[in-house]
């Protein structure tokens, strides 16, 4: 079954959202609204929209400290990411999580991990658990190149194989681990070979290219879905900034213009642009009339979390155990 | 009453458990057939089959993460870390995550798990599956330690650390495992938070944890043929810790001896001491002794092994130095 025409203009209007939405916390950050470090997913938006527009409000994601896009894809609102990232009371976390730890557990997200990998385990044990519920959930766990290097990605994957769970692990392959080159951090190329090991299927594909990305997560959910087990996709792809605000001159140091001014023109936005622009589903007026909204609803959230009231001095002991139940 | 091992009681908790809440499951390493390394899940895997007694790979951090992710979505595992020691390979789980996850959501998810870590010297296992760094626990937010040390309060504490919306790490001591004493057939719970005067006595307070419960019992008998009352109050969970029983017996007692199998570097007998010096320093009518495991890492060789864990001896050398302030 192919992606029909509506299904198409909201994967363009979602990955729109992601960009305009990264494009605007990196501004907010640099301003001071936004504290802390932010890690942006711009240029890498086709691979949570193709993934996510699989998924079922019910299923499950982990993601990682470069997370929004995944949060965006899988349905999380603008206002409450907003006031999150601004560290206030009214955000996902009560402003206790911050950029690398949102989550919006009633459309199953169940958060972004900060550190590199820990997802994956966490992930395989969601499966698990609708396996056992008998739920037909699935869980996508998406994580980098550099997480695939990781002892959790291994455990991880290799639980999944063993218990045939419900799993899907998306690695979004950007080519680094934060400065360091995929060549230097490990000795394969393509990453889903790392799947042989698992006796899992791997698939490499280009996560540049929203409906190569919506394909190819297709089957590998319906194969978890139906009792098949995990499947292991890489998609290669690429950041466009830094790894994160504070990466000097936005990563340019330890790669080459050329590299990043080739992978721009690879922009998987503008690449789904043309081919509904040829389509007729889409023309400059349009365009425009998209952008303007999704701007709007951007500004919106912005004035959100500006008037949203920061946490007060004793919720900081809050929520460090749940009170109720057992008595203590 | 009948009595049963400290071993059996965890048992007849987990089956109890299980029995009632088709979300329990456990899962670890070699504990299916084998039934645990300690045989604390003997017999459960024929009860409840493979997919609630799950034989995990040798990889804690991926087992601890999977059980993490399944607590979060609905279910209560109950894993088994076969030695305290391998919490070490699943530290970014345990830390990071199981503790963390409440509260950087914002307390939108609960991690109701509970890790079963048996820790202690016992029988020349050497220096990596030997360790009592259960302290290490007690240090983070987020978690909650419970350390039985009658088959009694385990399996009272095992009923109440499953029911607990939060991650427990339950710590068992290897030396207790074969231990016997009352317990009930029937359900009950032992709170967390509320400490036990296992021996009343006017003159010492012993607050001793695990195994040097029992070590301070005997040696509490033995003074009282002196004439020497020594009380001792077992705190029974580390994190909620029931000060108000510890300082209402040092108040009365005036006197503060800690004992715990971890180091004392920054260990669970310096932290109650701490507390108790901040908190009553003036009942106090003697300097606070702590006992705990040498400052070495555990020696293989049974001489060494045996001068490394605190003992009976050590209880003893305490008490006399209390003796110019009686």
């Amino acid at each position: 079954m192919s992606l029909t025409d509506e299904q198409l203009f909201e994967m363009y209007k979602t990955m729109v959202t992601i960009r305009s939405f990264e494009e605007k916390i990196v501004d907010l950050n640099a301003q001071g609204f936004i504290p802390g470090l932010v890690h942006p997913y711009i240029g890498q938006e086709a691979v949570a929209v193709g993934v996510c527009a699989n998924l079922r409000k019910e299923d499950y994601i982990t993601s990682t400290h470069r997370g929004h896009g995944h949060v965006i894809a899988k349905g999380a609102e603008l206002k409450y990411m907003m006031a999150e990232l601004f560290g206030k009371k009214t955000g996902y976390c009560k402003g206790k999580g911050g950029s690398m730890h949102i989550s919006d557990i009633n459309i199953g997200i169940l958060g972004a991990m900060g550190v590199v990998g820990s997802g994956i385990p966490i992930g395989v044990g969601a499966a698990l658990s609708s396996k056992m519920r008998k739920t037909g959930q699935v869980t996508v766990c998406f994580f980098g190149d550099g997480a695939s290097n990781t002892g959790a990605f291994h455990e991880g994957l290799n639980f999944a194989a063993v218990h045939r769970v419900p799993a899907v692990f998306i690695c979004e392959n950007n080519l680094y681990g934060i400065s360091v080159p995929q060549r230097q951090h490990q000795a394969i190329q393509d990453i889903s070979v790392r799947a042989t090991g698992y006796a899992m299927p791997g698939i490499t594909a280009d996560g540049n290219d929203v409906v190569a990305v919506y394909e190819t997560s297709r089957e590998a959910i319906q194969r978890a879905r139906s009792g098949e087990g995990p499947t292991l996709i890489e998609y290669k792809t690429y950041r466009w900034r830094g790894h994160h605000t504070g990466d000097p001159n936005q990563g340019r140091r330890y790669r080459p213009l050329e590299e990043i001014q080739k992978w721009m023109k690879k922009c998987p936005i503008k690449r789904l642009e043309e081919k509904l622009t040829e389509k007729k589903l889409l023309n400059q007026a349009k365009i425009k009339k998209i952008h303007e909204e999704i701007e709007k609803e951007i500004e919106e959230a912005v004035s959100f979390a500006k008037e949203s009231p920061f946490p007060d001095p004793q919720d900081i002991f809050e929520d460090v155990y749940v009170r109720k139940g057992v008595e203590r | 009453m009948r009595d049963i091992t400290y071993a059996q009681a965890i048992n007849e908790a987990l089956t109890y458990n299980m029995e009632k809440d088709p979300g329990v499951f456990l899962m670890g390493e070699d504990i299916g057939k084998y039934g645990g390394i300690f045989q604390v899940t003997a017999g459960l895997i024929d009860r409840f089959g493979p997919e609630r007694v799950i034989d995990t790979p040798i990889s804690e951090a991926g087992f601890v993460g999977a059980a993490v992710g399944a607590a979060m979505t609905g279910m209560r595992p109950v894993v088994e870390i076969m030695f305290l020691d391998l919490t070490t390979c699943a530290m970014d789980m345990i830390i990071n995550q199981m503790a963390k996850i409440h509260y950087m959501f914002g307390g939108q998810v609960n991690v109701p798990m509970v890790l079963r870590c048996p820790m202690g010297t016992a029988r020349n296992a050497a220096t990596q599956h030997s360790q009592s760094f259960h302290a290490i626990f007690v240090h983070i937010p987020g978690l909650l330690v419970a350390a039985p040390s009658t088959p009694y309060d385990a399996k009272g504490l095992m009923n109440t650390a499953i029911l607990d919306e939060n991650p427990v790490v339950f710590v068992e001591h290897k030396k207790l495992y074969a231990s016997k004493g009352p317990v009930p057939e029937e359900y009950y719970t032992v709170p967390f938070g509320k400490a036990e005067i296992k021996r009343p006595g006017r003159d010492i307070t012993i607050v001793a944890t695990h195994a040097m419960v029992h070590r301070s019992l005997t040696v509490a008998e033995e003074f009282a043929k002196d004439g020497i009352e020594i009380e001792i109050v077992d705190p029974r969970t580390l994190r909620p810790l029931d000060k108000e029983t510890i300082l209402d017996s040092v108040k009365r007692t005036g006197r503060l001896i800690v004992a715990d199998e971890g180091q004392v570097t920054c260990g669970v007998a310096s932290d109650i001491s701490a507390m108790v010096a901040e908190e009553a320093i003036e009942y106090l009518q003697a300097p606070i002794l702590r006992i705990g495991s040498l400052d070495t890492p555990v020696p293989f060789s049974t001489p060494l092994e045996k001068i490394f864990a605190p003992d009976e001896e050590n209880v003893r050398e305490a008490i006399n130095k209390m003796k110019p302030y009686l």
